[in-house]
């Protein structure tokens, strides 16, 4: 339904997307995946028109965006990451202007504006002027704008940025809704919310694909290891060659020292319980144990070192230790994504 | 033509919905009406004072020429580089500002049908602006007897004079997400535009001349005297076209197609 070849852009010396490639199925549901600045909203206005692309190619629904803009813009429905509306209208108006500029028919429009109306859950709020209207509110007015002449294609930026938590799980919902009947993109910085909604992730990083797959295939492979974190008063250097010589331990770093508390970042055997052993090992030496938890990579860990390693450096290991040895086979492991 | 009246309309609602529709239009009736006044009450008070003196010249003091013309040509156009920026100002600077440009932009509408639609709100807007002065003016004809047909060509002038400066305030605001920068920026260039005829005082070779073609008031003189040339007519629609044709080119640049 979409096919992304060798997108790329340039902000004059800049490059702000490279080579970026991807399709998406129809009725298929794709996370765009990246940190601020990865270059997803710029592919995202490219396949959308709004920005022209410096090279490559972009169709939708087999229409090249560069060649015939206007067909391909009638297939798509675009929701950009601050809703455009128009605050001195109301939401009724602004639906019904936007369906003329979508091309609506007159017959049409007021039978379309009520639908996304019901479907966004706005229909309380159609008389109300939109800048007085909660960030939540003009969000869904946002979608229903996007939803308005039935596209085949939504292209959703960011769309849950800024609402609160139970209309994030109310957007979620509209969208894998949506998923079926139309073709999605939606950009996001938010781990969780990819493997919740999407079927497929691309990670971009830089302006490059990173990595692509199915959410549960790409989190098991971003993070190839356990991690406990442990906060322990004793003597640094001390704590952590002990915990490193717990059975299943691959690595231990330092995250925070403050006064004589330390906090560490143990890495296991993926799906290995350390836990016990770990706590066994820090009372046996007479440590002070504060706190023990699970602990995962973020994503924003996950970039950091996925974009480090882009750009050829080394990923700083705070603290160095034995285990480490061991450490390596698995560094090669994580960087097959980056391929 | 159908997705153009959509922009036009809405953008005329915008400027309705909004103080600036009726800050352009007061700030107009009150400009306009005081300098009326001010012509209608010395040509009262000379045409007596001629009278007085045995009618001498009296009837050569005519309406047309004593207040109507010194309205247009003197003040109206003065009025207009002041009150066509607020009008245009908000054209492409709102949209720029607050991320509607990306709606219009990804909607299946040319480029041309969104400024023609905006061009025409804005031009609706001056148009109404406009006939306030033509409410002031019936006056005379129920006072006096001034002549009608100088006057359409007055009107016609004064409309394209405005509908000129709209095409190029509009394509100002393309620039900025600032509307204040927008107007002050149009307001600068449309006072240059008005004073380029000035050079021919000092000089008098070829680029003078091309300069004071150039000015826009050197082509309003014919239409302030009653007289419709098809040169002036020229010189405001090439405005007006230059105008758009600016505007395309410089919407095209956000695309970052350059």
């Amino acid at each position: 339904m979409i096919e992304v070849e060798n997108l790329t852009k340039r902000y004059g010396p800049t490059l702000a997307v490279s080579e970026v490639s991807f399709q998406v199925q129809k009725g298929e549901i794709l996370g765009f995946l990246g940190p601020n600045g990865a270059g997803k909203t710029t592919t995202m206005r490219i396949i959308t028109g709004f920005l022209s692309p410096s090279a490559g190619r972009v169709r939708v629904a087999g229409v090249d965006v560069v060649e015939s803009p206007l067909e391909a813009k009638r297939h798509i429905g675009y929701l950009p990451e601050n809703p455009p509306v128009y605050t001195d209208m109301t939401v009724n108006e602004y639906l019904a202007f936007v369906g003329r500029i979508k091309g609506l028919p007159r017959a049409e429009l007021k039978k379309r504006v009520g639908e996304v109306s019901d479907k966004c859950s706005i229909t309380d709020v159609q008389d109300r002027q939109i800048g007085k209207l909660s960030k939540g509110y003009r969000q869904r007015v946002g979608l229903a704008q996007a939803l308005i002449h039935n596209p085949d294609i939504l292209i959703l930026d960011e769309p849950t940025a800024g609402l609160d938590p139970k209309q994030i799980i109310e957007t979620r919902e509209l969208i894998k809704g949506l998923a079926g009947q139309h073709t999605v993109i939606l950009s996001t910085h938010i781990l969780p919310e990819v493997s919740k909604t999407c079927q497929r992730v691309v990670v971009i990083s830089k302006g490059t694909v990173v990595a692509m797959g199915a959410p549960d295939e790409l989190t098991a492979r971003l993070q190839g290891y356990g991690s406990v974190l442990v906060t322990v008063e004793g003597p640094a250097p001390d704590i952590m060659s002990k915990l490193g010589r717990v059975p299943g331990v691959n690595l231990v770093e330092q995250v925070e020292a403050s006064g004589a508390r330390v906090t560490v970042e143990v890495h296991t055997e993926k799906n290995h319980e350390v836990r016990s052993e770990l706590a066994r090992a820090i009372v046996e030496s007479g440590w002070g144990l504060f706190e023990l938890k699970t602990g995962g990579m973020s994503l924003e860990d996950i970039f950091l070192k996925l974009t480090r390693r882009d750009l050829g450096e080394e990923v700083p290991e705070a603290e160095t230790h034995p285990a480490e040895v061991q450490e390596q086979g698995k560094e090669t492991g994580e960087s097959e994504l980056t391929n | 033509m159908r997705n153009i009246l959509a922009v036009a309309g809405k953008e005329l609602r915008a400027y309705f919905h909004s103080p600036i529709a009726y800050l352009v239009m007061a700030v107009y009736a009150v400009l306009c009406g005081f300098f009326f006044y001010s012509f209608a009450a010395t040509y009262v008070v000379q045409t007596f004072r001629m009278q007085a003196m045995g009618g001498m010249g009296a009837p050569n003091m005519t309406i047309n020429d004593y207040v109507i013309r010194p309205l247009f040509q003197g003040v109206l156009t003065i009025v207009l580089l002041l009150v066509i920026p607020l009008i245009t100002m908000r054209l492409y600077a709102e949209e720029k500002r607050s991320g509607t440009i990306e709606l219009l932009l990804t909607s299946p509408v040319t480029d041309f049908q969104i400024i023609a639609g905006k061009f025409l709100g804005a031009l609706a807007l001056f148009g109404t602006m406009i006939l306030i002065t033509f409410a002031y003016i019936s006056a005379l004809f129920v006072y006096g007897n001034p002549s009608a047909k100088p006057l359409i060509a007055q009107a016609l002038g004064l409309f394209l004079f405005g509908a000129a400066l709209l095409a190029l305030g509009m394509w100002i605001s393309t620039f900025t997400k600032n509307q204040i920068i927008a107007a002050v920026v149009s307001f600068a260039a449309f006072l240059l535009i008005y004073v380029l005829n000035w050079v021919t005082a000092y000089s008098s070779g070829a680029v003078s001349k091309v300069l004071s073609y150039m000015a826009i008031t050197t082509h309003f003189d014919g239409f302030a005297k009653g007289v419709v040339d098809l040169k002036d007519l020229v010189y405001y629609v090439s405005v007006i076209a230059l105008g758009i044709f600016l505007t395309a080119r410089s919407v095209e640049a956000l695309k970052g197609r350059v």
